[in-house]
């Protein structure tokens, strides 16, 4: 669908959405209230129908979300990530562009403790309802284990 | 007089053979027919991502083998090939060979388990033993190899563990000379079998759009006739250097995805040959400092494993542990369309449907 290469892509969209930030490895930097408008124009408009990955990291100061979104049948493949407030952590959910956000985001959500907005099923998915922590943010306390 | 009926729950697993291990569905009934399905994943949960912060990159390694434990070589591979990307590590080409070479035992080996298992959840337990016979050939020469069945931790960053053992070769050849006869035997057992048609063809029928929007992958996408493979789409490690097709099913039906891993056996069969005529000499292990410790910065980078796409995401601080380890693993995503796809079947389908994903809980669960 799109035959554009890369490079061509990632201007366009700098032109178009001028808060975004291209990393020298080729990974997107988009700010949180651009993210769906930003997502949904690479898939309508480029042809991104795929969203493989999404995760999260902690870097105590501020979360970061990773999405990795590819197209059916072909080797692009982008690496977009956004910087999520440690405070208050939301983000739009990707489900209405992607439904199969669905389950990786009730991980993240799960694990790291970030809320995506709009999420239709935000429900903890690994850990135990009753569980009141987010084992994979870095200040998590446990026992046992190895410094 | 009408019969007043009422809806009721009922729950599938987590102990449940048919479950592939600890899954738990919650089943809202009417009489025989599900109204809803709530899957309930995480008793297998381990933390491994968590573990994996406090470790060194080599030490990662035997955790990932853990994740889906019936194609662990698959798992060792997705992780070192992230790490590589991450280090920029060149990896000899020997080494290349004989992870192809391994890799494609490991799926042979998955899809093996994944045919004989959904023959027994469909009710013959027969074709069970026929492929788990098979299956402890492939068992032998990744023991030979490694040193172990299902843990094998063989791959390490920058290349494999240890070199080709003697006899490896021969008794390679000599499986992959006898699979084509044994996948003879499985579809008379199985796929011929007019029982098993009947629960399968026509049953929860997968359209290709929605296994897209679903980021569904592997043999679960290609049933729906989607040709996305990694290998062919970008292919990586030496997987452009081999002829092999990418099957596809027509209907997208529990059939379908059942059939289309038995194709895929012949295609890794054929990988395989190809691989063991062209295997080059030289060293298997490529220029690694003795403590790995990369460069600040993060990679992600997928692999096809037998269930689909199977990626890692690291990310370095610069020290000697990795700061972030995530992997995407593909019967956990395959999952997320699961209480859908349940929906207005019998309660006997359910089992069909879900033996059809082929999900590994190690993998689910992480």
């Amino acid at each position: 669908m799109s035959q554009k290469p890369l490079s061509e892509i990632v201007e366009e969209l700098r032109s178009k959405y001028p808060g975004v930030e291209v990393s020298e490895q080729g990974t997107l930097t988009v700010p949180p209230d651009t993210l769906v408008a930003f997502m949904r124009d690479l898939k309508e408009n480029y042809g991104f129908n795929y969203l493989t990955n999404v995760t999260a990291a902690d870097y105590m100061e501020y979360f970061e979300t990773v999405y990795d979104v590819s197209i059916v049948g072909e080797p692009h493949m982008f690496h977009i990530k956004t910087k999520v407030d440690r405070n208050s952590p939301v983000v739009p959910s990707m489900v209405p562009i992607w439904g199969g956000a669905i389950w990786q985001e009730r991980e993240v959500y799960d694990l790291m403790g970030i809320t995506f907005k709009d999420h239709p099923d935000l429900r903890r998915i690994l850990l135990d309802d009753a569980w009141t922590e987010h084992p994979l943010r870095k200040d998590y306390k446990y026992e046992g284990g190895r410094e | 007089m009408t019969i007043k009926t009422e809806e009721f729950l009922l729950n599938l697993g987590p102990q449940h053979p048919s479950t592939h291990g600890v899954f738990r569905i919650i089943l809202t009934l009417d009489g025989e027919t599900v109204v809803k399905a709530v899957p309930v994943p995480g008793y297998l949960h381990r933390g491994i991502e968590k573990l994996a912060e406090s470790r060194t990159y080599t030490q990662v390694i035997p955790y990932t083998d853990r994740l889906d434990y019936l194609a662990g070589m698959l798992m060792n591979w997705g992780y070192v090939y992230a790490v590589e990307k991450l280090m920029n590590v060149e990896v000899p080409e020997r080494a290349e060979y004989i992870r192809v070479i391994v890799g494609e035992l490991a799926r042979i080996a998955s899809h093996l388990v994944a045919t004989g298992a959904y023959a027994a959840d469909i009710g013959g337990l027969t074709g069970f033993i026929y492929t788990f016979r098979d299956r402890e050939d492939i068992m032998d020469l990744l023991e030979m190899i490694s040193g172990a069945r299902l843990t094998p931790s063989y791959m390490r960053i920058g290349g494999v563990a240890a070199d080709i053992p003697d006899g490896f070769i021969e008794k390679c050849r000599r499986f992959i000379d006898y699979l084509p006869d044994a996948i003879e035997e499985y579809n008379g057992l199985i796929t011929g079998n007019e029982i098993f048609q009947a629960r399968t063809k026509n049953v929860a029928v997968l359209s290709a759009e929605k296994a897209i929007d679903m980021s569904l992958s592997g043999p679960v996408l290609r049933a729906s006739g989607v040709n996305y493979d990694l290998r062919k789409a970008r292919p990586y490690s030496v997987y452009d250097r081999f002829e092999f097709e990418v099957p596809l099913g027509t209907k997208g039906d529990c059939f379908d995805r059942y059939y289309v891993r038995l194709l895929e056996m012949e295609q890794s069969a054929k990988i395989i040959r190809q691989a063991l005529d062209q295997l080059p000499e030289g060293p298997i292990k490529g220029k690694v400092p003795k403590v790995i410790k990369p460069p600040k910065g993060e990679a992600y980078a997928e692999i096809e494993s037998s269930k689909g796409i199977m990626g890692t995401y690291v990310v370095s601080d610069g020290s000697t542990n990795p700061y972030r380890v995530h992997f995407r693993r593909p019967s956990f995503v395959n999952l997320g369309y699961l209480d859908e796809m349940l929906k207005g079947w019998k309660i006997a389908d359910v089992i069909a449907i879900l033996g059809s994903i082929d999900i590994v809980l190690g993998e689910v669960d992480a």
